[in-house]
């Protein structure tokens, strides 16, 4: 495993600040998936082994949380949510303008590698759908106009990608 | 005249130069509380806080106060206190203001609670998905502990405690409160078997454990400032503080808005404070607390009798928003989020929507719940998908019905209640939808519409 010396910083200061080392696991599973992107076999077994845990302790967490991923995403990640008040704000329409701009369905990853687009439930920000995250990103009121906008620029290279 | 919002825990959200570093909330009168409460008894605190009559704002509505006197102190192991910030039931989106735009607050006032709980260690369980609302309260947490409102010996009182954030991953569940300590304690968050029935008794780590919304957490800061006698003259008897109600949907001005309990109707709420709906729209049906609450159809009328005896008659726009009202009405307060529908909603595919939700994040734990909802979420995907039948509504029913209790946690609720209320006051629709269909099918015409919610 080639982790950041500063996720190897981050992670010796965590595991010892919980009542148990157990507890670590979840936090682990995210700051290795920040440092690489997914989280591979390898990463996996190298957390149970941070841990003390066994291998399938970490594979059922990360089974069960949608936010963890087995595999790499494009080089843009682009979540949509399409849960009942985005859905009302237009969700559905602007999940098919990136669709038809990217030339990928949703929960996909354009051949190129360009893009991963994702429906996800709920973000928490209901007053304002529909809600896009791009990465780590949150963007507002995105109609299907804005999101060919925003296609157009990832497409170019020229929209953040929210890391 | 629009009514007035009563921004207690809102005071500075949105206010223009407010900002939500450590120096900003000080100079406001931040912390100002903790001072005070540190210098009080714990049980004192406690005290106020069952004075107040707060009731949870997470959803279920239990008094914060009892909630905290169910704490099992005779076991002599450590006590935690977790503020839930998994803010994930759909239509709400009052926690993520507080942690973004005045993160302090709610420091202050899990601060207080943790002091008034003794409780050796403080954790924010924060969803996933706000990443920036991570950032912003792990700085938060660093300016306090430079401050000594955190930590080692706070204020000089001789109380330690310290706050971990702890993200989730995405999932739902996380919201229900044992759920969360699974996944706090590095599992799956599948809720736990009751009894006990309070992690108070018996919660994270197996030690006591007290899990508060970040909402009701803190309305324990403005408790300590006005006495718990002081917060319950907001509202009414039993429905005391104000409440953060999240409107999204068909209205003109969607956002968050707070009021004193029962001070704004739900009609005011939707025409007065969010403009009203689009032009030349009616309204068809409001979620009032989030997409587990049941749905309320626009022409009913709703009658029976109040808790203290009151007999009422409300059409919709008459409901007064606080938690007992929203029960009298047969749909619950929850967590606030108000989801408004006009005349343009197709009702089977915004069910189909709410389905595909529920279907998304059961846990899998229970069989009627894991099995029960993604078979209701394929009744209504194969209704939009043009294979609707008349016999569906009865079909969803039943499924629901045999869901609902028969699970270790809410959640069969929550994934039955939308199913059996949507059945009860638009039963029509559905079995229309099916006639429609057919009508379509036998003209040799496309037999599914286009659909804009699924």
């Amino acid at each position: 495993m080639n982790l950041k010396p500063e996720t190897i910083e981050k992670i010796d200061k965590l595991v010892p600040r919980y009542p148990t080392v157990r507890s670590a696991a979840l936090p682990l599973c995210h700051l290795v998936q920040e440092d690489q992107g997914y989280l591979s076999q390898e990463a996996m077994e190298w957390i149970a082994e941070r841990l003390g845990l066994q291998p399938i302790n970490i594979i059922e967490i990360v089974t069960f949380y949608p936010m963890l991923r087995t595999e790499p995403t494009g080089e843009y990640h682009v979540r949509v949510c399409r849960t009942l008040p985005c859905a009302l704000a237009g969700a559905y329409q602007t999940c098919k303008s990136f669709e038809k701009e990217f030339g990928c369905k949703v929960g996909h990853t354009s051949e190129d590698g360009k893009v991963t687009l994702e429906f996800v439930e709920c973000h928490a920000d209901c007053g304002k759908g529909p809600v896009v995250m791009v990465g780590e990103d949150e963007y507002t009121d995105i109609d299907p106009e804005k999101a060919a906008e925003m296609a157009t620029k990832m497409k170019n290279g020229e929209f953040p990608k929210g890391l | 005249m629009a009514p007035q919002e009563t921004r207690l825990i809102f005071k500075h959200i949105d206010e223009e130069g407010y900002t939500n570093d450590i120096d900003c909330y000080v100079k406001n009168g931040g912390y100002e509380q903790l001072k005070k409460a540190v210098t009080m008894k714990p049980e004192d605190i406690c005290a106020e806080v069952l004075t107040s009559g707060v009731r949870g704002r997470g959803g279920a509505g239990f008094p914060a106060g009892m909630k905290w006197k169910f704490l099992d102190r005779k076991s002599g192991k450590p006590i935690y206190l977790v503020c839930n910030a998994d803010e994930s039931e759909p239509g709400t989106f009052k926690d993520r203001q507080i942690i973004h735009q005045d993160p302090h607050q709610l420091i202050e006032g899990m601060m207080c609670a943790a002091f008034a709980i003794q409780a050796k260690l403080a954790f924010i369980y924060i969803r996933g998905e706000f990443f920036q609302g991570y950032k912003i309260l792990e700085r938060a947490i660093e300016e306090a502990r430079e401050k000594n409102f955190l930590g080692d010996n706070i204020l000089g009182s001789g109380y330690s405690c310290d706050i971990i954030v702890h993200r989730g991953a995405g999932a739902y569940i996380c919201g229900e409160e044992t759920g969360l300590i699974e996944s706090l304690e590095g599992f799956r968050a599948n809720p736990r078997i009751k009894p006990p029935y309070f992690p108070a008794a018996l919660g994270a780590y197996q030690c006591p454990t007290i899990v508060n919304n970040v909402e009701t957490l803190c309305d324990v800061k403005h408790i300590i400032e006005m006495g718990g006698e002081g917060f319950a003259k907001i509202g009414t008897p039993g429905n005391t503080g104000t409440r953060i109600w999240c409107v999204s949907g068909h209205v003109q001005k969607p956002g968050y808005y707070e009021f004193a309990c029962s001070d704004v109707t739900l009609g005011q709420l939707i025409y007065d404070v969010c403009g009203g709906l689009k032009p030349g729209r009616k309204l068809k049906a409001v979620i009032p607390g989030g997409s587990s609450a049941k749905i309320l159809r626009a022409d009913e009328r709703f009658t029976g009798k109040l808790k203290d005896g009151t007999e009422f008659d409300w059409g919709i726009e008459d409901i007064p928003m606080d938690f007992d009202s929203l029960m009298a009405v047969g749909s619950m307060s929850g967590s606030g989020g108000v989801i408004v529908m006009d005349d343009t909603t197709d009702m089977v595919e915004a069910l189909a929507n709410i389905n595909y939700f529920y279907a998304h994040e059961s846990c899998g734990q229970c069989t009627p719940c894991r099995e029960g909802v993604p078979w209701m979420r394929k009744v209504t995907q194969r209704m939009v998908d043009g294979e609707a039948r008349e016999e569906d509504a009865d079909l969803l029913k039943s499924i629901a019905d045999q869901i609902a209790g028969r699970t270790i946690c809410a959640f069969g609720e929550a994934a039955s209640w939308p199913v059996q209320s949507f059945i009860a006051k638009f039963k029509d629709e559905f079995v229309e939808k099916a006639k429609e269909q057919a009508a379509r099918r036998k003209e040799g015409q496309e037999v599914a519409k286009e659909t804009t919610l699924i």
